[in-house]
């Protein structure tokens, strides 16, 4: 069995994010960029998937500027076999982004997909659930157990009310949470190795995509502030301190 | 004419809180009907017709639908869609499994996350972790899809007398997705997105065992339990009660961080509250910043301390 793994370039995470002069973006320039967090946990989930014997090949997919050939190395550095990826200097929304994977799932015929639930960048959650519709296959978002059983899956999903597990037959999309596993570190040999791995890029014109509605985006602002609060020294100062706010 | 589709979200036996605050963002839109995807439980119908703002319930009872299946329920949505202007659901763990997969299935684009309606294809949303937000537009050839972050709005009253119709959309249903169980934690305590008050414990608690202190303290003030991530990870509580960008976003009257450093992704959960209280031994650590009172010391003292003066 393959499974296609995608790969997201966003600003790194202990990043703080500012916002670009004009107001219609956030500075990029100079700044940290990693593997969405969530799509390390994807790569590491179909590298253990493999590792067990289950699937004899990892190929990571990604979208974007050539830039994110760093992040594809990162995902052929944790043990991924090769890597797509799809050049556009686009911005490329979630529904934007399915019909690509859809794309790609239909040349590659993989038996598992595996996304990030959701990129720390927009904060989206949309695209592995698209893809599933687009692919009418299954789909296990926010996954935090993933047991394979033949053609079908068992997979644990983190929701409101607790755990809820379903029962999924194969092909199929599974998007990640944080709590499946602990990504491996990158050792310095294997960031060698994955340099000789094929990466292969596609013009994201030459996969005849009809570019779906979009959505635009426009007045970048920073979140209203709290007003600043007080220290108390004892527990008696706070307890006043919420009575005379009418809290307590 | 605007018309506007609110998937309900529920157990099987009851409409969760997050139906009637997605309801307040309905209305702002336009006139909105309610759907219920059930097996049977008509109640659940009954109780949507009451949802102050709702036109109409469109009912869809049938044994598929008795548990929340997104590959389900998302073809039927679909067909329904063909009458509407707008699809909402919540921007909850239903909302964001289901939705998507019809906003695919209608080649719509989805607004995650509308915190506010600037006008009829116009929203605000959080991006990066709420460290910034965006207006975002949608385009006129397409159906509005959007979840609504339930931390934003207000319950709609529950005195409305909507007409209830049963609708049988005609759609193909996979079996390609089966449910198997729901481990729910069976708590006494209040619901976490919807208690006015929560008392929350991070990494700084150190244990299972010390997590008594937090709920003895929460018992006291008939508050909620949440925690950070890393409480979570470390399996000192379970994991619907993690708040922050990928656990629940709320906003009670009163929030209590108890060994919480204020990292951003737990802070974006918690920065609609109305009071925020810290105690951290580390007088330096973030949560200060935006909370209304701090208060810097060992929360093995302070913790037992407050629950005991409240009397
Ligand atoms: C992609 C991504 C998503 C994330 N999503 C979330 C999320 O949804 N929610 C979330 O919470 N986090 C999330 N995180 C994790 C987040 O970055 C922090 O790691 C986490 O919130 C830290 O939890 P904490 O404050 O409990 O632990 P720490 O940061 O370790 O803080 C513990 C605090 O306890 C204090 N303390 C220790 N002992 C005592 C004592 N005896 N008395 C008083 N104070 C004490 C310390 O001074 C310290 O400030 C996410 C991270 C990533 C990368």
């Amino acid at each position: 069995m393959k499974i296609l793994v995608c790969v997201k370039r966003v600003i790194d995470y202990n990043v703080r994010v500012q916002i670009n002069r004009q107001g219609d973006g956030v500075i990029t320039d100079g700044v940290k960029m990693s593997v969405n967090p969530f799509d390390e946990i994807a790569v590491e989930e179909a590298l253990q998937i493999r590792d067990r014997g289950d699937a004899d090949e990892i190929v990571a997919v990604s979208i974007g500027t050539s830039a994110s050939q760093q992040q594809l190395r990162t995902a052929l550095a944790m043990g991924a076999d090769r890597a797509i990826l799809v050049e556009s200097d686009d911005e490329i929304q979630p529904l934007a982004a399915a019909r690509v994977f859809h794309k790609l799932v239909e040349k590659e015929q993989p038996g598992l997909v595996f996304l990030g639930k959701q990129a720390i960048d927009d904060d989206s959650n949309q695209t592995g659930q698209m893809l599933a519709a687009l692919w009418q296959r299954p789909q296990a978002t926010s996954a935090s157990s993933f047991e394979l059983n033949g053609e079908t899956a068992r997979v644990t999903r983190e929701v409101d009310a607790g755990l809820e597990i379903i029962d999924i037959d194969l092909p199929a999309v599974v998007t990640v949470d944080l709590r499946l596993n602990e990504p491996r570190f990158v050792k310095m040999p294997d960031i060698m190795k994955a340099k000789r791995k094929p990466l292969e890029t596609i013009a994201l014109s030459e996969l005849g995509i009809d570019a779906p509605p979009a959505l635009e985006t426009k007045n970048y602002e920073p979140p209203p502030q709290r007003q600043a609060g007080i220290m108390v020294e004892t527990v008696d100062e706070l307890i006043a301190a919420l009575r005379d706010r009418g809290v307590l | 004419m605007t018309r506007v589709l609110l998937i309900a979200e529920h157990d099987g036996a009851e409409l969760n809180l997050s139906t009637a605050k997605s309801m307040s963002c309905a209305s702002q839109i336009g006139e909105t009907d309610v759907a219920v995807f059930s097996n049977g439980a008509d109640s659940l119908a009954t109780s949507a017709a009451t949802l102050a703002g709702a036109a109409r319930v469109l009912h869809a009872s049938r044994p598929e639908n008795a548990k929340p299946l997104a590959a389900v329920l998302a073809p039927q949505i679909a067909k329904l869609a063909a009458d509407y202007t707008h699809v909402l659901a919540p921007s909850t763990t239903f909302g964001k499994d289901v939705l998507p997969r019809v906003a695919a299935l209608l080649g719509a684009p989805q607004v995650s996350d509308i915190m506010s309606v600037e006008s009829e294809r116009s929203y605000k949303r959080p991006i990066y972790a709420g460290n910034v937000i965006v207006q975002v537009s949608v385009p006129d050839n397409c159906t509005v899809c959007g979840t609504v972050r339930i931390a934003s709005f207000k319950a709609a009253a529950t005195d409305g007398n909507a007409e209830i119709t049963a609708v049988s959309p005609d759609a193909d249903l996979p079996a390609h997705t089966r449910y198997i169980d729901l481990q729910a934690q069976v708590s006494e305590r209040p619901d976490l997105q919807s208690a006015m008050r929560v008392v929350s414990g991070g990494r700084g608690v150190g244990s299972a065992e010390n997590f008594e202190i937090i709920y003895g303290l929460a018992d006291k003030l008939s508050a909620a339990v949440g925690a950070s991530r890393a409480a979570v990870d470390a399996g000192y509580v379970p994991n619907d009660m993690q708040i922050g960008q990928t656990g629940k976003i709320i906003a009670p009257d009163l929030y209590i961080a108890v060994g919480i450093s204020g990292a951003i992704q737990h802070v974006t959960g918690i920065k609609d509250a109305g009071t925020i209280v810290a105690i951290n031994k580390d007088a330096e650590a973030p949560i200060f910043a935006l909370a209304d009172f701090g208060l810097v010391g060992d929360l093995f003292s302070i913790v037992p301390d407050l629950e005991k003066k409240l009397g």
